[in-house]
């Protein structure tokens, strides 16, 4: 087997380390006065910036009515087949609403696909990444929970507008 | 054989025949929206203009009659850019509410949009607003604000449904269609303009908004609703048929089929009412049992009886393949009491498709064995006997006798045993014994023989129990291919049925006798080898658009 050559040798000072351990802790003392990066997460809670992808949620307008039309885009884009829209009929001027509509937050990649193709800006990106379940069935997530007011989410519809 | 150069190929036309015609039978699809193959000409979209040299203007490739060493250009410069400036127009008016029309998905305009169009609209007025969802009748929703006015639906009223009820008001771009003063959109074929409709102006109000057209699946498979055997598509999407379209076949039904067919037809199979697992009365009342109980429960009760004193019907819904095993199964007892129920109503029979035998397969189900043999009783016979109580034992396949013939009831709740194949519980079932759950016409494969003597084929759409999608080659949607058990969208139920070729060969085997089938396709061989009238047919002979059997077409009144 052959022998690799040192390159260098240690010098004495570098040999007795002394130097190096208090270089080593002034680097660390300094760092203790500076801001601190990390959270005390979940006592503090991190508010994501608008181009953040957290779960998405529809957009309940101020009229307390989803933008949702059922057109099923987000569906078919779905890589990860996370969504299922039924439509149905309403009187309402756009005459088809979403009767059902669910996403596996199991199968949810949040890669924004639907958001991206939604031509009623109906779904967008929220900031919400809690999303612990313990059972399958509450992966599912319906209108219930995805109906999300308008005004919860101008940040981010003010940032896919600037985008657009 | 004239000929004529389109796009640098020599095709032959036959004299007469339009350019678009010609084309169109040589694989080479010229775009249009008014024409269709057997409406009248109209001419009105413009889209199909092309390039025929020596020829000063671009010319309508519909209305134009080809002419021999004619030289026509598809895809020329001038072709395209005519064809642009077509599409822009038609785009003017056109509202931008894909996401919420139905036809999204299988819009010719939607389609022309992407493949022959600029992309862009330079149009800023605001366009044109007219009526939105006006019911024209009972099936048909009409959108005025997509209407392209290429009139098929009008010419379609007035040629093939033969009652004008469509019209044109107004001009310009204030043009719409409505019904004439005190009519309806109500004939008998009134469905079949929303197959034609190239945009969404016409929707079917029975399908409205029930699914995507890319979300579900189609499958081949034939109408149940009449002898006439149209060729249809059943449309599925988890498990359920959602609505059913007509596929062309010029021997059969051309483009259409009737209204009866495709809102009547299909409900029943995924209705609360289907029987889910055998069934076996236990002290008066009906409760589930295992199929090897069943079978055997059935086996030790049909013993009991002498061959005279036992009858069977088979049945004008159920296929060939399982008349044909009901035959051999009442051969098995030595009985020759075999018969079968018609459904006739001469009132539904008009000369556009619509037959008065309201069944699919009367013709084969004779031909394949279910009359009378010599001494045998027939229907009235078998009717008769029940009441003198010289029958005391009934098997009964896929038809309902008590609502065909109610007098019945009061005997046959007192038959010593009635056995029972069906879909759905109905009157007779609410008499049975034993009851047998038959697969539906699109749960299984089969073939039936329309009033023709044409043999087509039924293909599965949906999966029972037994039966698997991929594996059983059902069509597949996306939703089809990647549906897990967790995901919803792909929990729709799937019924305990077999058809009943499946079920009467399980039990003869109980019975040791030696009728035994694996495939439906088998059963076929056998009858294409024991009954001249098929001989030389198979399934693959068959195929999609079904074959000429030997049968003589039946003649008007049969049964009158």
């Amino acid at each position: 087997m052959a022998v690799k050559k040192r390159e260098k040798d240690l010098t004495f000072l570098e040999k007795i380390y002394i130097v190096e351990i208090v270089k080593g802790l002034s680097l660390t003392l300094k760092n203790m006065f500076k801001p601190k990066f990390t959270m005390k997460y979940p006592e503090e809670k991190f508010i994501p910036p608008a181009s953040y992808r957290g779960r998405p949620v529809l957009v309940m307008d101020e009229n307390g009515e989803e933008r949702c039309v059922a057109c099923g885009l987000c569906s078919r884009v779905c890589p990860a087949l996370a969504i299922e829209v039924q439509a149905g009929e309403t009187s309402r001027e756009k005459e088809r609403y979403p009767e059902r509509f669910e996403i596996n937050m199991l199968r949810c990649i949040f890669c924004g696909l639907c958001e991206e193709v939604c031509p009623e800006e109906a779904i967008v990106m929220s900031k919400d990444y809690e999303l612990a379940f313990d059972r399958r069935a509450d992966a599912i997530y319906g209108k219930d929970k995805l109906l999300v007011p308008i005004n919860q989410l101008k940040d981010r519809i003010e940032f896919l507008r600037s985008y657009k | 054989m004239p000929k004529i150069v389109i796009d640098g190929k020599e095709i032959e036309f036959k004299q007469g025949q339009t350019i678009i015609q010609a084309a169109k039978d040589n694989g080479i699809n010229i775009p249009h929206f008014c024409w269709h193959e057997s409406l009248s000409v109209s001419g009105n979209c413009r889209v199909c203009l092309v390039e025929v040299e020596k020829m000063p203007k671009l010319v309508i490739a519909c209305s134009t009659t080809a002419a021999d060493g004619m030289v026509v250009h598809t895809a020329s410069e001038k072709t395209l850019s005519a064809r642009n400036a077509v599409m822009e127009f038609l785009l003017i008016n056109h509202p931008l509410d894909c996401p919420i029309c139905d036809e999204a998905g299988e819009c010719k305009l939607q389609d022309y949009a992407y493949s022959h169009s600029v992309g862009e609209s330079r149009f800023v007025e605001e366009k044109t607003h007219k009526d939105k969802r006006v019911p024209l009748g009972p099936y048909v929703m009409f959108d005025g604000d997509r209407c392209i006015s290429c009139s098929r639906c009008i010419r379609f009223c007035d040629e093939i449904a033969k009652d004008p009820e469509l019209t044109f008001v107004k001009r310009g771009d204030r043009v719409t269609i409505v019904t004439f003063p005190g009519e309806e959109l109500d004939n008998p074929y009134s469905l079949n303009v929303t197959d034609i409709c190239p945009v969404g102006a016409l929707t079917n109000r029975d399908f409205r908004f029930k699914a995507r057209v890319w979300d579900m699946s189609a499958n081949k498979t034939i109408c149940h609703g009449c002898s006439r055997g149209c060729n249809i598509e059943l449309w599925v999407r988890n498990n359920e048929i959602l609505r059913i379209t007509p596929r062309q076949n010029d021997a059969v039904n051309n483009f259409w089929m009737c209204d009866h067919g495709r809102i009547n037809t299909f409900k029943f199979v995924n209705a609360e009412d289907r029987v889910d697992g055998p069934q076996i009365r236990k002290e008066g009342s009906l409760s589930k049992v295992e199929w090897e109980e069943a079978y055997n429960f059935a086996a030790a009760e049909l013993k009991k009886f002498s061959k005279n004193e036992i009858a069977f019907i088979g049945s004008p819904y159920a296929t060939l393949e399982d008349n044909y095993v009901l035959a051999k199964f009442t051969a098995s007892f030595g009985s020759k009491n075999i018969d079968f129920i018609r459904h006739i109503d001469s009132s539904f029979e008009d000369d556009i498709l619509r037959k008065e035998d309201l069944t699919p397969n009367s013709l084969g189900a004779e031909a394949v064995g279910v009359k009378p043999g010599k001494d045998g009783l027939n229907l009235e016979g078998v009717i008769k006997g029940i009441k003198e109580k010289k029958i005391k034992a009934l098997y009964l396949i896929e038809d309902d006798i008590v609502s065909a013939f109610p007098e019945l009831e009061e005997y046959l709740a007192k038959l010593d045993l009635l056995i029972v194949h069906a879909t759905n519980f109905n009157k007779t079932t609410a008499l049975a014994d034993i009851i047998f759950p038959a697969a539906a016409y699109a749960e299984k494969n089969g073939t039936v023989v329309n009033f023709q003597g044409r043999v087509q084929r039924l293909k599965p759409a949906i999966s029972t129990v037994e039966t698997d999608r991929a594996l059983d080659g059902m069509s597949m949607s996306r939703l089809d291919k990647f549906g897990t058990k967790y995901d919803r969208w792909a929990q729709g139920h799937k019924y305990d049925s077999k058809s009943t070729w499946k079920i009467i060969s399980a039990l003869s085997n109980v019975l040791g006798n030696k009728i035994k089938f694996n495939m439906a396709e088998e059963v076929f061989d056998e009858i294409s080898k024991t009954i001249t009238a098929f001989s030389g047919l198979d399934y693959d002979v068959i195929g999609e658009l079904g074959a000429q059997s030997k049968l003589q077409a039946i003649e008007k009144n049969v049964n009158a």
